[in-house]
């Protein structure tokens, strides 16, 4: 069995770092063109006031917020599926985990700025730090605002680590076949990497407990985001039920954007090879099963706040159902519970375009929902003089537009320089298994207890 | 640093090649194995286990949860603010953070704990080599006492490739 140089698994992993075409610097150009004009637009939001985006009495919250609560929940896949497939050492993981923990980290980086954007004065932003006695006042750890720093910085540093160790073998492969600056750079990220038989046992420890560790926590940010809204007395807000409807719809979210950053990774990088359609099916199957558990919570909340008949509540209720906020509502359910539960039964459209479609129609399924939670409810909240409306603003609307291209021209960069897929984990994928003798019962409980 | 390594494409050899490294009389300490991903069903990589691991994170989660308690006890005691009928230390919303900072105890200690016993970051030692990410294994003995012997346990494995570090 020739495990060397006959293998081209890690050439072919590699040859995007190595390897730059024209087409990288036109996506980089053309996404950063959008970047640039979203900080443009945040500048001018900045120098004018919050007076030129849409929020207003009594809508103070809106897109920012939308968006804040959509790419948190775009998160959740990542690290979270990430962490279950390892635990259960699902083999069909390995060419899926880091394209997912990349999603994670960059989509928590993206979601945390938008708190930071709504505050007008983003260079006050360390008071929200709880921090105690800045500016004479102590952090009140009873707002869930306060919360969430503590869960989102905890998830965004677990998930960090969580993507970053394993990187480290696969630095120390590229710092071995690069040549020139390219060694220099790969050599200090890989931290004197020698692939020694302690560090594999530490890592993949490691790895184990980490896993275990970000499972709960991953749960708590979704939980703890929900807070921030079900917490407040304010009509179909404060619900029991908000915790899991959350944390189901951020991990539906996630699934869809893994699909299609999946889609696009096997299309561009020519990944063929690695991303196979048993890994698009299993996907499509959790997107299926989510979208299910998606129709249940919203029925169940839906159908609770109509039955409970409060005259606060049935005004958010209904201009959701049939007023001016309804196109937006029957779109939603459209996009999150129609188009899945029609594509995805067949596994022809699992592996095909089907699935790219379900899981586009999600994503923007999915933000409609972070929208339609938070902005018919602020515009009819308990007293009728107190109503009104809202209409996003250019500011907004580039601004958001501006955070979609950021996540993907955070992802090309990183598709560029780090292997996308574990090629150490590939490698340990193609090993037979098993091949070593064992002479007794102990012994193979051993091999199976050091088993990830 | 002196060194005798050979470089090996099979990792049944590998076992072998420790196996005869431990039958030549050198401590399981002292064989040194690399490779460019881990061979979890053979036993030579399971010498350097640590089950330790995971209480240093357990432990790391409980310095965190004091951490968390101290934090939010002492600051709302310092602070009495009473805010919507809850008493000054609430416990509710403290387990919440108690919570987070537990997690991220456990975390970093577990962090902290591969950095330190896998010796990261280190500058790259003199016993490396870069056919390493080629799929070879290493397998070696730094500063041999007997070369010749272990020339011949190595080369007795199977076939590979002797190389030498004076």
């Amino acid at each position: 069995m020739s495990r060397t140089r006959n293998n081209p698994l890690a050439d072919d992993l590699m040859r995007p770092l190595l390897h730059t075409g024209v087409w990288f610097y036109l996506t980089v150009a053309v996404l950063g063109t959008v970047v640039l004009t979203g900080l443009s637009a945040w500048g001018y939001q900045m120098w004018h006031g919050m007076g030129v985006a849409g929020v207003n009495w009594p809508v103070f919250w809106a897109f920012h917020e939308t968006n804040f609560v959509f790419w948190i929940g775009i998160s959740h896949a990542g690290t979270l599926i990430s962490a279950i497939l390892r635990l259960v050492n699902a083999r069909w993981r390995r060419p899926v985990t880091r394209c997912a923990e990349v999603i994670t980290v960059f989509a928590l980086m993206i979601g945390a700025i938008f708190p930071i954007i709504h505050l007008g004065k983003p260079w006050l932003f360390y008071w929200v730090a709880p921090y105690p006695s800045q500016g004479s006042i102590w952090p009140n750890f009873r707002s869930p605002l306060v919360w969430d720093f503590f869960a989102i910085n905890t998830y965004l540093t677990g998930s960090l680590l969580f993507l970053i160790l394993p990187l480290i073998p696969d630095f120390a492969l590229v710092r071995d076949r690069a040549t020139g600056l390219r060694k220099r750079i790969y050599g200090a990220l890989a931290l004197g990497w020698q692939g020694t038989t302690k560090q594999w046992h530490r890592l993949e420890a490691a790895m184990q407990i980490m896993a275990i560790a970000i499972i709960p926590v991953a749960v708590s940010v979704h939980t703890i985001v929900s807070f921030d809204f079900s917490m407040a007395n304010v009509p179909m807000w404060h619900s029991t039920i908000f915790g899991p409807y959350f944390v189901a719809g951020a991990i539906f979210s996630g699934i869809a954007a893994l699909i299609i950053a999946m889609t696009v990774l096997r299309r561009v990088l020519k990944l063929h090879a690695y991303l196979h359609d048993v890994h698009f099916d299993n996907l499509a199957k959790l997107l299926l099963l989510m979208a299910l558990l998606w129709g249940y919570f919203v029925t169940a909340e839906r159908i609770t706040v109509w039955y409970g008949n409060e005259p606060h509540e049935m005004a958010a209720f209904w201009a959701t159902q049939r007023g001016a906020y309804s196109p937006l509502f029957w779109t939603m359910v459209v996009c999150n519970f129609v188009v899945p539960l029609t594509l995805l039964p067949f596994r022809r459209m699992r592996t095909g375009s089907g699935a790219v479609v379900a899981a586009a129609c999600v994503v923007v399924g999915m933000w409609l929902e972070r929208f339609l939670i938070i902005v018919p409810s602020l515009s009819t909240k308990q007293l009728p003089y107190t109503w009104g409306g809202y209409s996003p603003q250019p500011v907004e609307i580039i601004v958001m537009a501006s955070t979609f291209a950021a996540m993907a021209l955070l992802y090309t960069l990183f598709a560029k320089m780090v292997p996308i897929i574990s090629i150490w984990e590939m490698k340990v994928g193609n090993q037979p298994h098993p091949v070593a003798p064992v002479d007794s019962d102990d012994q193979l409980a051993e091999l199976w207890k050091a088993r990830p | 640093m002196s060194a005798i390594y050979a470089l090996y494409d099979d990792p049944e050899v590998v076992q072998r090649a420790v196996d005869r490294l431990r039958t030549a009389g050198v401590p399981d300490g002292e064989i040194v194995v690399m490779s460019s991903e881990p061979f979890e069903d053979f036993e030579f990589s399971h010498r350097d286990k640590a089950d330790w691991l995971y209480t240093v994170a357990v432990a790391g989660g409980v310095v965190g949860l004091l951490s968390g308690y101290w934090l939010t006890r002492l600051t709302q005691l310092s602070w009495p603010l009473r805010t919507s009928g809850m008493p000054i230390v609430a416990p509710w919303p403290n387990l919440i953070v108690i919570f987070e900072m537990t997690m991220l105890g456990a975390i970093l200690a577990t962090v902290a704990t591969l950095f330190i016993s896998a010796k990261l970051p280190q500058r790259l030692p003199r016993l490396y080599d870069p056919e390493i990410s080629d799929g070879y294994i290493l397998v070696g003995v730094q500063r041999p006492k007997d070369s010749e012997a272990l020339t011949t346990a190595l080369e007795g494995a199977g076939p590979g490739r002797i190389k030498r570090i004076d």
